[in-house]
């Protein structure tokens, strides 16, 4: 349906869940300067109600966890914005022991922003390619989550495993 | 016919409701010196909203909680007259009736809301239904000398009997009006007395576990509930002549709500019923002695 596309692209809401130091390049987009909500996109305070996940830079194994549980709840479609160089490669964080260095891996990411951290431009700039995508039907990893699940589960079931990091006496 | 007119006008209101929605959106944005989204927004949230495809499950009457706050709302809609000429039910007495259909809403929300067991919507609801202690009994208490004072209990007759400007029951009655203002800002939810869906403290309150469809329906709700509580208090008090006099005045009556609510904080709920219970009271006390007094 065309009309459920283009509202699906116009209405974007998305979840408050600030992981990394990106979240502050936020509410200057959201304020007076860079108004965010006049295409249609507004922050909302649980998963039920969102459409889009931003995942605003860099990620701990325990903050993957919530993301993921976060992630979930979302009702379909859903779509998930990567911020900064730490959510493609870790960033600074790289040589971390604690720092996810791919966020690819364990949820899938419809569109990455680049640079540390970026501008709200660039969000906006994103927000408006991620309209254009949802339009013309090609925002569809949520669909991939769906079919190659086992593989993300796998991914994630990896990292978490906690017996790998106990001290073997 | 007469249903394609029910449905007709039901259409009608649903699709004003979300207009004025979106209109307050824009308006609220050149409050805070911001662009704001465009007029049709509302429409398209909906629309999104009803695409949406929900994978989790609260129980039955989770579900069933909006279907009764909206089916609640509609039916008050059909006691709701638009202006002299419009097709609605009426009967002597169909203010209780009104009076007694507008609180289905709320507590079919409380019902569906309740099943979730998040402690948030738990919150959220005891907070609308502790708010409702203080703006209903303004809003009665408003609207109880013009019923008096006209000698009827019907919405439609008391907008027959009090026909053109000068003998409007708003200018009659000022000090009614005012005190019936101030439960309207109650009635929609605004700031200062949006406590059971503040977003910032207790996220979207009864809301927070609804999403996609039940919140569409939800968003429906609302739409209509503006119309229909706007519309009770320029029925009772500036009787409209036709149609278009109706949302005119529901228009002027809802911005003015939304123009305080861009501008106000928000009341703890204990500061909010106090206050109703306070300046509000005197305010429709004073109305019915003027009623009294004046005769």
């Amino acid at each position: 349906m065309g009309l459920f596309k283009i509202s699906q692209g116009r209405s974007l809401w998305m979840v408050h869940f600030c992981t990394g130091c990106g979240a502050v390049e936020m509410p200057p987009t959201m304020t007076s300067r860079f108004d965010m909500e006049r295409f249609g996109i507004a922050p909302m305070a649980t998963p039920r109600q969102a459409d889009v996940l931003l995942i605003t830079g860099y990620l701990t194994v325990k903050t993957l966890k919530r993301v993921i549980m976060v992630y979930e709840q979302m009702p379909t479609p859903r779509y998930v914005i990567g911020f900064g160089s730490c959510t493609v490669n870790g960033g600074i964080y790289w040589d971390s022991y604690n720092v996810i260095k791919n966020l690819d891996l364990y949820i899938p990411v419809d569109l990455y922003i680049f640079g540390c951290m970026p501008r709200p431009e660039s969000i906006l700039d994103a927000f408006l390619k991620l309209r254009k995508m949802i339009e013309e039907g090609k925002a569809n990893k949520w669909k991939d989550y769906i079919e190659r699940y086992d593989w993300y589960k796998q991914n994630q079931a990896k990292l978490f495993d906690v017996n790998k990091w106990r001290v073997q006496k | 016919m007469k249903i394609l007119l029910l449905l007709g006008y039901w259409i009608l209101v649903i699709i004003m409701g979300l207009l004025y929605m979106g209109i307050a959106r824009k308006v609220t944005a050149r409050i805070q010196n911001r662009y704001g989204p465009p007029f049709y927004q509302a429409f398209l949230d909906v629309l999104k909203l009803f695409s949406k495809r929900e994978t989790a499950s609260h129980g039955v009457m989770h579900s069933l909680g909006p279907v009764i706050a909206f089916a609640g709302i509609s039916t008050t809609l059909l006691f709701l007259p638009l202006g002299k000429g419009a097709p609605i039910l009426h009967f002597q007495g169909d203010l209780f009736v009104f009076l007694y259909l507008i609180v289905i809403g709320p507590l079919g929300m409380a019902l569906g809301a309740g099943e979730s067991n998040n402690p948030n919507a738990t919150i959220g609801i005891a907070r609308a239904l502790s708010l409702m202690l203080g703006y209903e009994i303004i809003l009665f208490m408003a609207t109880l000398p013009v019923f008096v004072h006209f000698k009827t209990a019907s919405i439609y007759e008391v907008i027959l009997k009090q026909g053109a400007f000068p003998n409007w029951a708003g200018i009659k009655f000022p000090l009614s009006m005012l005190g019936g203002l101030i439960a309207l800002q109650g009635l929609l939810g605004e700031k200062p007395f949006d406590q059971p869906i503040a977003p910032h403290e207790i996220a979207s309150g009864p809301m927070v576990e609804y999403g996609g469809k039940y919140l569409g329906l939800l968003q429906l709700w609302h739409a209509v509930g503006i119309i229909v509580e706007t519309g009770l208090f320029i029925d009772v008090f500036f009787g409209p002549q036709n149609i278009l006099w109706f949302f005119l005045g529901t228009f002027i009556a809802f911005m003015l709500a939304v123009v305080i609510n861009a501008v106000m904080p928000r009341f703890r709920i204990e500061q909010a019923i106090r206050f109703y219970w306070g300046v509000p009271l005197l305010l429709v006390v004073l109305g019915i002695l003027q009623y009294y007094l004046w005769r």
